[in-house]
């Protein structure tokens, strides 16, 4: 594997259009306000890390992002489409319109911390099934993607087994691939490495760094330090639903502002 | 001893009255499969309007003995005479109409619960993947609840097709001359219970048998994406 490549300025630049942005996010569970007003952009080819502490709101802002949770407030934007939102019955918002939705999910890809993948399917099943009943494509078409992508996350040789036969390293890789097979604007990574036996953990990063050298645009909710610190371009610190510091990993990690995510890296650090 | 000249004389009446057996499991058991998959998706909806109605159903046909179902539906609707008069009346006269609806209508009741039951445990992240690929909600239950479910009611349905089957026998008291009729014909003739309910038995034995190994071949193309538990758990 290469040495982690900095990030490169040219296409990690200001001036890349805006893949996904949400403004002023606020999720309310019952009386406890988890997330109080977040906002995030990011660009094309960001790769943007985010950490805290269990609890702090990661997972609930990243599951906003494509409406899996729906806020309380806030904005989506995506790919200079705004997402039309109106209040549901319960209060909390719900896509105005199911279509500009399902267009919204179909380019922000996520991957799962327990892998998710539909246990009645093979591997290469699990892959074209989406691009198949959602984009439309043929079935041939379908399956010569998902090979291809089955490839590039080195679990082609398995593309016939069942998930329940798969090692959990494994099952993240074609979770991985049954995203990229629809070659989305963005993806949402919710603590993808979580789940798996710690000799598991490279194989999952090693395909991450990989598409993140690729240039793709991922948001990744993660605890592993060394993948925020390495390999995105810019960290965001969230603390008890705020976000609490947002930067160029450098410098979130060598020279934390708030005492808070000192402390953080510090319990980190092992 | 067991009067094997009786056996050889009323062997064809058997075997017809096997067909008439087989033929109102097939028909009963198709029908309630075809009505208790969307019955299901019903049941478990979020929706009251839409799973009020269906669990009233199936409460109340689970709650009540097939017999009397049979014997309402076949002496009870001929009490009126407005009913005897209508439309209706044509089809209801008919033991075989009436055994049909009363073994359908019981058989749905309980595959609902089965497949409901399978539809609930579906694990929650395999909906969100699909819904955050952008799956609408018809795709997300023709590709993944139903066929996710279908397979895990597997075993359990199996065991209500056996239970069906032996419910078959309740037609015998609506004069269809299935298994049960036929022994009892036999045995009321000749007084020999061997050669009629010991025969009978038999036969019902053979099948009970037949339809739990076609079932495991079943379950062996179907459940094969699970992984294998110790040996001789199944």
């Amino acid at each position: 594997m290469s040495a982690p490549v900095p990030n490169q300025p040219d296409s990690r630049s200001g001036t890349a259009p805006v893949a996904l942005a949400a403004r002023g996010i606020r999720k309310r569970f019952g009386a406890v306000e988890v997330l109080k007003g977040l906002t995030i952009e990011a660009k094309t080819g960001d790769v943007i890390s985010m950490i805290g502490a269990s609890g702090s709101g990661k997972s609930t802002f990243l599951r906003c992002l494509n409406l899996l949770e729906r806020p309380t407030a806030g904005e989506i934007d995506f790919a200079g489409e705004t997402l039309r939102l109106v209040p549901g019955r319960d209060g909390d918002l719900e896509a105005a319109d199911a279509s500009q939705l399902r267009r919204l999910r179909s380019g922000v890809a996520m991957v799962f911390q327990q892998f998710n993948l539909w246990a009645h399917m093979t591997a290469l099943e699990n892959v074209i099934e989406a691009p198949i009943q959602v984009q439309g494509l043929a079935r041939a078409e379908a399956i010569s993607r998902a090979e291809h992508y089955l490839e590039r996350v080195g679990v082609a040789h398995r593309k016939d087994a069942y998930p329940a036969f798969l090692s959990g390293g494994e099952q993240q890789r074609v979770a991985i691939a049954r995203a990229l097979a629809m070659e989305p604007k963005v993806m949402l990574f919710d603590e993808p490495t979580s789940a798996l036996d710690p000799e598991l953990v490279g194989e999952v990063l090693r395909v991450m760094r990989g598409l993140a050298e690729e240039g793709r645009t991922m948001i990744v909710v993660t605890h592993e330090m060394s993948f925020a610190r390495d390999v995105s371009n810019r960290a965001v610190f969230l603390h008890q639903g705020l976000i609490e510091e947002d930067g160029q990993p450098a410098d979130v990690f060598r020279h934390p502002k708030s005492p808070r995510l000192a402390a953080f890296l510090q319990n980190t650090r092992r | 001893m067991i009067d094997f000249s009786i056996i050889a004389e009323t062997w064809p009446q058997f075997l017809k009255g096997l067909q008439v057996t087989l033929l109102l499991l097939v028909i009963a058991c198709a029908s309630g499969f075809v009505l208790s998959v969307p019955l299901a998706v019903a049941r478990v909806s979020p929706r009251r309007w839409l799973s009020g109605p269906v669990w009233l159903f199936t409460y109340v046909l689970r709650g009540t003995p097939l017999l009397v179902q049979m014997f309402m539906v076949y002496h009870g609707l001929a009490q009126f005479e407005a009913f005897r008069e209508s439309f209706a009346w044509v089809a209801f006269k008919n033991p075989w109409f009436c055994a049909w609806l009363v073994f359908t209508l019981n058989t749905t009741a309980y595959t609902t619960e089965i497949f409901a039951g399978a539809l609930r445990a579906t694990p929650s992240g395999e909906l969100e993947a699909a819904r955050s690929l952008g799956m609408t909600e018809g795709a997300i239950y023709r590709r993944i609840l139903l066929p996710g479910a279908l397979r895990r009611a597997l075993p359990q349905y199996g065991n209500e097709v056996v239970l069906m089957m032996h419910a078959t026998a309740i037609a015998s008291t609506v004069t269809l001359v299935e298994v049960t009729r036929v022994a009892r014909d036999i045995y009321y003739n000749h007084l020999s219970a061997t050669e009629s309910f010991g025969v009978a038995a038999l036969i019902y034995f053979v099948l009970t048998f037949s339809l739990a190994g076609l079932f495991k071949l079943i379950e062996r193309r179907y459940l094969r994406h699970l992984r294998p538990t110790a040996a001789g758990v199944a």
